[in-house]
């Protein structure tokens, strides 16, 4: 019950987009079709679900204040929790290249539609977004933390392929024309996020 | 002699020319981070309850730009280029460490308001974006200068924001060092039993992009060359 919670907060309740508003550049940019919106969205996912227990690995054996003492009890006293910044990306960066090679070699045709994308998820604030949540909620053990990176990473491909549906349908509309592209994109994203917000309060 | 003084003012003079001021003016409007080259919303939607949380994270990432804009300037030629992402965000992470811990100890209150965003200074696209557009094809001294431009660019924007959500939000101002400075007397809120309510909806996430939105359509209706085709 405990991970279907995590699961379903992480998704409507906590949603990375409309909440906190991690990774809005990529949500901005890359949200103009479904097909790219939803390649995107599942890069997102897997990334977030491979680099948030490897993450909550590190804080927990390494990083943390007394997370040493597993080698010596005599390293209990180090704290090392101001490199988390610098490691964190360190990982986030590394598996994204991992995750680039591993698209070119077996999707093709997601990798030409990615384009610049795809090495531009290790800038993506949903990403390392997703560790520092992490290391701020201090999850019991590494299975909650996966599936809260599932859960936040889901979230997050729901929301770019909903606001790529509705671009594509906003196309046939008469827009303002100072609010077309950019401006109508941020107000629609804020109407869905007052919508999203009617999830508040509910509990599993 | 004359002549060496001569070069030395007009290289002193280059630093002022017109393309330089361009550097600084032209992030402002024309090719704004935030509601143009679409860089760096993350942070700044969500930080933009309160002005005195914009005010520390606008002087952050200006410190953070800078310094990343000139450490990369200077390294441009011993960066190798398939490197080049990973060296980036070392010194931006590098830079972003000491912006952490500077306020964890000077304004623990605001470091624990602004919570994980300080980290995500070194995602905010605005920094890599700028060090891979602009820091590594350029001197120093411009770069220098870019760096403020956008980071000018980005505070403007931040600013009004925070400012619009915080009066109808809160009904009051807020600066880092004063805190809270509310306009109307207390008697007049509907709490104390006054007839004025505050909008609590302009706190709540949604209104930011709102916010923001309506601030791309004024500044698209004034400058008609900024206009999407669709």
């Amino acid at each position: 019950m405990e991970y279907l919670s995590i699961f379903v907060k992480g998704i409507f309740i906590e949603n990375m987009i409309f909440a906190y508003f991690l990774g809005m550049c990529s949500y901005l940019a890359v949200s103009k079709t479904v097909k790219t919106a939803n390649g995107l969205g599942l890069a997102v996912i897997f990334v977030l679900g491979i680099t948030v227990p490897i993450n909550y690995l590190l804080e927990n054996y390494v990083l943390k204040e007394g997370a040493l003492a597993w080698i010596d009890p005599a390293y209990a006293a180090v704290d090392l929790s101001f490199l988390s910044f610098i490691m964190f990306i360190a990982v986030i960066a590394s598996m994204v290249q991992l995750v680039e090679m591993i698209v070119e070699k077996f999707a093709p045709a997601l990798y030409g539609a990615l384009g610049i994308f795809l090495p531009l998820i290790a800038v993506n604030c949903s990403i390392l977004g997703g560790a520092l949540f992490m290391q701020d909620r201090q999850y019991p053990s590494i299975g909650e933390a996966t599936v809260f990176g599932l859960g936040s990473g889901v979230g997050w491909w729901l929301a770019i392929v909903a606001i790529a549906a509705i671009r594509e349908k906003i196309r046939y509309s008469h827009v303002p024309a100072p609010l077309k592209g950019l401006g109508i994109t941020f107000i629609i994203t804020g109407l869905m996020g007052i919508a999203f917000m009617s999830f508040m309060g509910i509990e599993i | 002699m004359s002549t060496e003084t001569a070069a030395a003012t007009a290289k002193k003079e280059s630093l002022f020319s017109k393309q330089n001021k361009k550097l600084l003016t032209d992030p402002l409007d024309d090719s704004n981070p935030i509601t143009v080259q679409v860089l760096g919303i993350c942070s700044a939607l969500a930080i933009t309850v309160q002005l005195q949380q914009a005010v520390i994270m606008s002087l952050s990432v200006l410190f953070v730009m800078i310094g990343g804009n000139v450490i990369v300037s200077l390294l441009r030629n011993m960066i190798p280029d398939r490197i080049r992402i990973i060296v980036q965000l070392v010194v931006v992470a590098s830079l972003v460490i000491i912006v952490d811990q500077v306020l964890k100890a000077f304004q623990p209150e605001i470091s624990e308001k602004l919570s994980v965003f300080v980290g995500l200074i070194i995602t905010n696209c605005i920094i890599m974006g700028r060090l891979e557009a602009f820091a590594l094809g350029n001197k120093p001294g411009p770069s220098f200068l870019d760096a403020i431009g956008n980071a000018m660019g980005y505070a403007w924007i931040l600013l009004v924001v925070s400012i619009v959500r915080e009066v109808f939000g809160s009904g009051a101002i807020s600066l880092p060092g004063m805190g809270q400075v509310k306009f109307l007397p207390t008697s007049w809120f509907m709490s104390e039993g006054g007839f004025y309510e505050n909008n609590n909806l302009m706190i709540l996430p949604p209104m930011a992009l709102i916010t923001v939105g309506i601030i791309i359509w004024i500044q698209r209706s004034r400058n008609q060359a900024l206009i999407e085709e669709n």
